[in-house]
């Protein structure tokens, strides 16, 4: 419930405040506070999301916990286009979701082993993923050209710019006063888009969106099944209290 | 009413009870156990932390079965069960959040008591148990918490068996023995494993069993704070008093509802609680090389992690925490007034009481936060709230002025 709320609002507000941004007037580009806005049961955009990470993220980051079978069963994908589209060569459905880097490879090429992402969505929660994968920007002093609001100075490169497009982040310094001394600090006012990409801004934040909604149903894949089997046990509970409290006053009827 | 006539039917309820006095038992325990009528929401909270208890050791045992204990095994193992295993993550969700509640109930339970009084007089051993129970509890709390192998759970082990550093001259040692390791390491985590799943149950059930059996023995409070033994009808039952059975186990019955309803839809619709039951920092293993900021322990140790930190000395800050604990087991000696109830009390008393539950919710809160600026100002300010409620409570509860408490309980049918 809360999350479709969020989701509305998120949809209803995300793209004034994206276009107000735009023309780099105004208060600095609120991003700390955006919300992925995802729903895991929505079927639909978690088979999208599963698109996305086995195209744009699999090949670096794993999902150890999770099993190409039980994602297909839970995702409703048939075996036979889990094989034809998801599944690696070489691979069981019964497999985890294993990256193809070898680990050896990923150390010699990014200094660090890129992360299983299996739960990522519970220990940084959907939003600030979203908010990750939202704010990279084009940062020549870097050895992969690429930085991020969220993690500074991230190993991972901006893997989706062919679809966001480049953007450069403009700062503005403001000065601030600590401990009595005046000093000035570099802010991130907002983003300017050098390089057009593949999707238009909604699009591309569908993207992400979807992508972060399949990281959510892979932190907890049991998450859609809770929730419903929840409603049932609290209408029992309901019955069965109410029923218990009418034998307790009629038990009492004899106290005074 | 001859005790013994279960023994004399036929049929295998008489076999049985010539062997054994069930039947005797139920009734002396249950039938003819006489408990106040004028019970209110406070008296919910016992028969509660029973079924608490009894859903932990439910829940503990399918846990491990499928739990493996091991700095490399028990992350994994933790997922497998939330993943693989047939409704495993409701399990482990009931035994997590289980924690939780238990400490929810076991609060308003010890609570009632400063509110009727109920550590008063005769039932010192009573509290005195339940305070041990208290302190397994936390034991076992901190233990368990340990066992997923999380980071936090990894931290939180860190900063707590590092607190017994600051004893003097065997601190050092201490630490290295409780640790079986220079650092927080496999050895701790069996060792925590095999106290949270055998030892510290055991002692449990048997501080329980003491806690059950001296509560029958004195009888319960009431919220009036009237002893209803000493008046007896001309049958010999204390004339404010219903048989615990039917009557408290039906009602007790609606408590459980309630308690379960709540219970439920925390499990099903927000088992994280906002990260206060789960914290996300322990959705990541345990690594030795990056500390969660801030460390925060669960909630339910908060108010004594704020009045650790409150104090700049880290030997003292041990010390007062140790007291904050510790202080709890002399209530029924600190505490001089002539009655029990909050309502038959004065000022001095229900101001303190307010003070020491303001201070101890406000610590609580604290706790959660990062020690800087005002946040340890006010941690100072209701540490002395905290403390002054105990220590200063023989010089106001004799000067309080109490009212006169009746003869009889207050109730309304």
């Amino acid at each position: 419930m809360r999350k479709s709320a969020l989701l509305a609002l998120a949809l209803l507000f995300s793209p004034l405040v994206l276009a107000a941004e735009g023309e780099g007037a105004g208060a600095p580009l609120d991003w700390e506070h955006w919300q992925a806005g995802n729903e895991v049961s929505n079927t639909a955009s978690l088979q999208r999301g599963a698109r996305n990470f086995f195209n744009y993220c699999a090949g670096c980051h794993s999902l150890k916990y999770l099993r190409y079978s039980r994602m297909a069963a839970d995702l409703k994908i048939s075996t036979d286009q889990l094989k034809a589209n998801l599944l690696p060569a070489g691979a069981a459905p019964a497999d985890y979701v294993r990256a193809s880097m070898a680990p050896e490879d990923a150390l010699a090429w990014f200094g660090k082993e890129p992360p299983d992402l299996s739960l990522i969505a519970r220990s940084r929660g959907p939003d600030r993923n979203y908010q990750f994968l939202k704010t990279f920007y084009l940062d020549p002093s870097r050895p992969n050209r690429s930085n991020n609001l969220l993690v500074s100075n991230p190993a991972m490169p901006a893997v989706l710019s062919d679809l966001e497009g480049v953007k450069e982040a403009v700062f503005r310094n403001v000065e601030v006063t600590v401990d009595g001394k005046v000093t000035t600090e570099k802010r991130f006012d907002h983003f300017v888009t050098v390089v057009p990409g593949q999707l238009n801004d909604a699009q591309f934040d569908d993207f992400v969106r979807d992508t972060v909604n399949f990281l959510d149903y892979a932190g907890e894949p049991s998450q859609v099944d809770r929730r419903s089997i929840g409603v049932w046990v609290v209408l029992f509970l309901l019955v069965f209290t109410w029923f218990a409290w009418l034998l307790k006053k009629e038990y009492w009827k004899d106290v005074h | 009413m001859a005790s013994n006539d279960a023994e004399f039917k036929p049929g295998f309820w008489g076999w049985l009870n010539k062997r054994l006095p069930v039947a005797q038992f139920m009734r002396s325990q249950l039938l003819e156990y006489y408990a106040p009528k004028n019970f209110n929401i406070w008296y919910f909270f016992g028969s509660l932390a029973l079924l608490a208890l009894v859903m932990q050791l439910f829940t503990g045992i399918f846990l491990t079965m499928f739990y493996k204990v091991g700095d490399t095994t028990s992350f994994d193992s933790v997922e497998f069960i939330m993943r693989e295993v047939d409704y495993g993550w409701l399990i482990r969700y009931m035994h997590s959040i289980g924690a939780s509640a238990f400490f929810i109930v076991v609060y308003l339970h010890m609570y009632r008591a400063l509110m009727y009084g109920s550590y008063k007089a005769p039932r010192e051993l009573l509290w005195l148990f339940g305070m041990f129970i208290y302190l397994a509890l936390m034991a076992e709390a901190f233990m368990g918490y340990v066992l997923p192998w999380g980071n936090m759970s990894y931290w939180a082990a860190q900063v707590i068996i590092n607190l017994f550093s600051t004893i003097p001259v065997i601190g050092p040692g201490l630490v290295e023995w409780i640790r079986g390791d220079y650092g927080v390491a496999d050895a701790t985590l069996n060792r925590f494993f095999s106290l949270h799943v055998v030892a510290i149950p055991l002692i449990l059930l048997l501080l329980v069993a003491l806690h059950l059996v001296a509560l029958r023995q004195s009888g319960s409070n009431n919220p009036d704070g009237i002893e209803i033994k000493e008046r007896r009808g001309s049958d010999g039952k204390p004339l404010d008093g219903i048989p615990f059975h039917p009557y408290y186990t039906v009602k007790d019955v609606v408590g459980v509802g309630v308690f379960l309803l709540l219970f439920a839809v925390v499990v099903f619709f927000v088992p994280t609680f906002g990260g206060l039951f789960m914290e996300e920092a322990n959705f990541e293993p345990a690594n030795p090389l990056s500390t969660p900021e801030p460390i925060a322990p669960s909630w339910y140790f908060t108010p004594y992690y704020a009045i650790l930190r409150a104090v700049p000395n880290q030997r003292l800050g041990a010390l007062l925490l140790l007291m904050a604990v510790l202080l709890f087991f002399f209530l029924p000696w600190l505490d001089r007034s002539p009655v029990k109830s909050v309502r038959y009390r004065g000022w001095w008393y229900r101001g303190f009481l307010a003070v020491f539950t303001v201070s101890f919710l406000t610590l609580m809160y604290l706790g959660l936060k990062p020690a800087t600026g005002a946040y340890v100002t006010a941690a100072r300010v209701s540490a002395i709230g905290y403390f002054a409620f105990f220590l200063l409570m023989p010089l106001y509860s004799r000067w309080d002025r109490v009212k006169p408490v009746p003869e009889r309980v207050s109730f309304h049918a």
